[in-house]
């Protein structure tokens, strides 16, 4: 005899049907409101719509099994419609992105610079690659700069536990804080205002250190605390030094978590354009050398084109903002892949 | 050897789950502690342990220890030997500073903030806190076990029983050969010879725990602490590690803390028995194991071995 696998857990079609009439009959409710009164557009429609049906599904509930079926009911739908009003901006964000951003590439647009064409030519000539270069520069010198010294702070607040810890936390805490600008000022007015340097790659990169390694340091302290105490012990316990217990044993532990403060702090800054306004300058020529002479990016590219006024630099801002866009995707795709874990638990 | 396991088998059966019963019986038969269930625990595994050697030489010897956490005092002047080649149990009550004084001996005390300790500790004779001591080569001759099984999540099975070997530098000849005979002694060889290059957080409980006996075993060191290794463990795990113990007893020192009186009286030769009353944890007796659980000489361990607090 075999016997078929069931889930009697699962509603029932008449729960489902019950359950779809309930949303349905919100949504004409909503409608109804918003066609009759001073309401107008679709967010209050979807607003009324939101707030009828979860309260109608709790209605619903409660008749059936009670008052806290209700409750439970009524915070699953909250869940679900917090979860729409997120979505919502994010889809809505992307979507305009993709649409606007595709117009202005062509065949040429990674391999030409602005430099022979204004941004309101034909979207037929000049390209982002003067911008794309000077941004992989710079999220590449800040990465260097960034990610040992925010590894190593969180590691002297979590490991060493040094004098001092409690102030440097909150010093860190702090730093997060500052406005982008002020990083940017900070390295104009110490190292290049005054001092014969000119802007360059590697000082917008040095800006966006300042912005980059705060992020990490904290995200990286929260990572490693999370790193059970057990398997440091247990390190100590095998006649290792501290210095070998943590490269062995407490980094590789953290290492998805490590990443992902590596990836919040190039998020931070990847679209970062105030700091990089008096830093790198800004150029619309290719400048491949990051120690010497203004620099393009993407963000100033992006910047540019919108105070340019005319349709086709706003279609190149467009574009920009698309391959700004892509670039960080594409980082969170290779960190995540290159951070893979074997572990099961 | 299969009706010994049997019988062990029986023990720890009981021992899972009709514990309370037990400890009735032993309280109510307390007038004569001599027919008390542990004391013939004891006997009986005393008697099946035909060591060849005796016990030689002056393994690890603690000197009026006393261990601090700021200004708590935890332990209070004990005094221990633990000779080379025996299983030594600390018994006791939670808080009575079983752990605290386990971690003393092996130098792990420190790590806590605020901790501070008085007293000597000598393996071979040489104060292990005298200055100028490498700590990292005390604790490669003295090795732990924890309390809960912490295989290493980022290695495969192979690699944490080589972690040491990595983690202290050393030089090792064969891996292979060391790799098979430590899980070899840890009793884990035949579960996981096939499986080594998987990760080591995969194993069972029971199995997670061997596999860090196996790591501590993989340095050579000279003495094992086991900080209550079977309290997160299944019976038929626990026994395992208990024929584990056994094993390894001739060849090195052992010094196990254990809640699980059963537990000492079958794997151990000597048993010390902690006690805090209100103040800093104190040695109450120290004797071969048997004569703790038949003979004891307190009044207190009498109590705390027939189950009447504690």
């Amino acid at each position: 005899m075999t016997v078929t696998p069931i889930k009697p857990w699962r509603a029932t079609k008449r729960d489902i049907l019950t359950q779809l009439i309930v949303i349905f009959l919100s949504l004409v409710a909503a409608y109804l409101i918003v066609a009759n009164t001073g309401f107008e557009g679709r967010l209050p429609l979807v607003a009324f719509f939101g707030v009828f049906s979860i309260c109608a599904l709790a209605l619903i509930s409660g008749l059936q099994r009670g008052k806290e079926a209700a409750k439970d009911s009524f915070l699953a739908g909250a869940a679900y419609v917090g979860v729409f009003a997120l979505l919502l901006p994010v889809v809505s964000i992307l979507w305009t992105v993709v649409s606007r951003g595709t117009a202005a590439i062509y065949s040429g647009f990674f391999t030409t610079d602005m430099s022979q064409d204004p941004f309101s030519s034909p979207l037929t000539d000049g390209g982002i690659k003067h911008a794309l270069i000077g941004t992989l520069w710079l999220i590449t010198i800040a990465l260097i700069i960034s990610v040992p010294l925010g590894i190593l702070t969180a590691l002297y607040l979590t490991e060493t536990k040094g004098p001092g810890s409690g102030l440097i936390r909150f010093l860190v805490q702090a730093m997060s804080g500052i406005p982008s600008i002020v990083a940017g000022l900070f390295i104009y007015s110490a190292l290049i205002s005054g001092t014969g340097r000119g802007f360059s790659g590697f000082m917008g990169a040095l800006a966006l250190s300042i912005l980059m390694i705060p992020t990490v340091a904290r995200t990286a302290e929260e990572v490693l605390k999370l790193v059970p105490p057990d398997l440091r012990e247990a390190g100590l316990a095998l006649g290792a030094t501290q210095w070998k217990t943590v490269a062995l044993v407490v980094l590789p532990a953290a290492k998805s978590g490590l990443v992902t403060a590596v990836i919040l702090g190039v998020a931070r800054i990847a679209g970062e354009t105030a700091p990089l306004l008096f830093t790198t300058g800004g150029a619309d020529a290719t400048n491949l050398n990051p120690m010497d002479d203004n620099m393009g990016t993407i963000p100033f590219y992006i910047w540019k084109a919108l105070i340019d006024g005319s349709p086709e630099a706003a279609s190149r801002a467009w574009a920009g903002i698309f391959i700004l866009m892509l670039a960080v995707l594409a980082l969170f795709g290779t960190a995540r892949y290159l951070s893979r874990s074997r572990t099961v638990r | 050897m299969s009706d010994d396991m049997l019988g062990k088998k029986e023990e720890n059966g009981m021992n899972a789950t009709t514990a309370a019963d037990t400890t009735n019986s032993i309280a109510s038969g307390a007038d004569q502690p001599h027919s008390s269930g542990l004391g013939a625990v004891a006997a009986a595994s005393a008697a099946k342990r035909t060591r060849t050697e005796q016990p030689f030489g002056s393994g690890l010897e603690a000197r009026n220890v006393h261990a601090w956490f700021g200004k708590y005092h935890a332990i209070s002047d004990m005094s221990l030997d633990f000779p080379t080649g025996t299983v030594t149990a600390l018994i006791g009550p939670s808080g009575c500073g079983k752990s605290t004084f386990l971690r003393t001996l092996n130098r792990m005390h420190e790590f806590i903030p605020g901790a501070a300790m008085a007293g000597e500790v000598l393996l071979h004779g040489k104060d292990i806190y005298a200055p100028g001591t490498d700590v990292t080569k005390i604790r490669l001759k003295i090795g732990m076990v924890f309390q809960k099984p912490n295989p290493f999540p980022s290695m495969t099975i192979g690699e944490n029983v080589l972690a040491g070997i990595k983690l202290a530098q050393l030089k090792v000849s064969d891996k292979k050969e060391l790799l098979e005979e430590c899980l070899e002694r840890a009793g884990l060889w035949n579960e996981v010879k096939d499986r080594l290059d998987q990760p080591g957080g995969s194993l069972s409980g029971g199995q997670q725990q061997r596999l860090c006996i196996a790591r501590s075993l993989a340095v050579r060191p000279e003495v094992l602490l086991m900080d209550e290794p079977c309290s997160a463990l299944d019976p038929g795990s626990t026994l395992k590690i208990e024929e584990t113990i056994a094993e390894l007893a001739k060849t090195m020192t052992v010094i196990i803390v254990t809640h699980n009186m059963q537990q000492a009286a079958r794997v151990s030769d000597y048993t010390a028995f902690l006690l805090s009353d209100g103040g800093p944890g104190q040695l109450i007796e120290f004797a071969p194991t048997r004569e703790i659980f038949t003979r004891p000489k307190d009044k207190r361990t009498e109590n705390y071995v027939t189950g009447r607090f504690g």
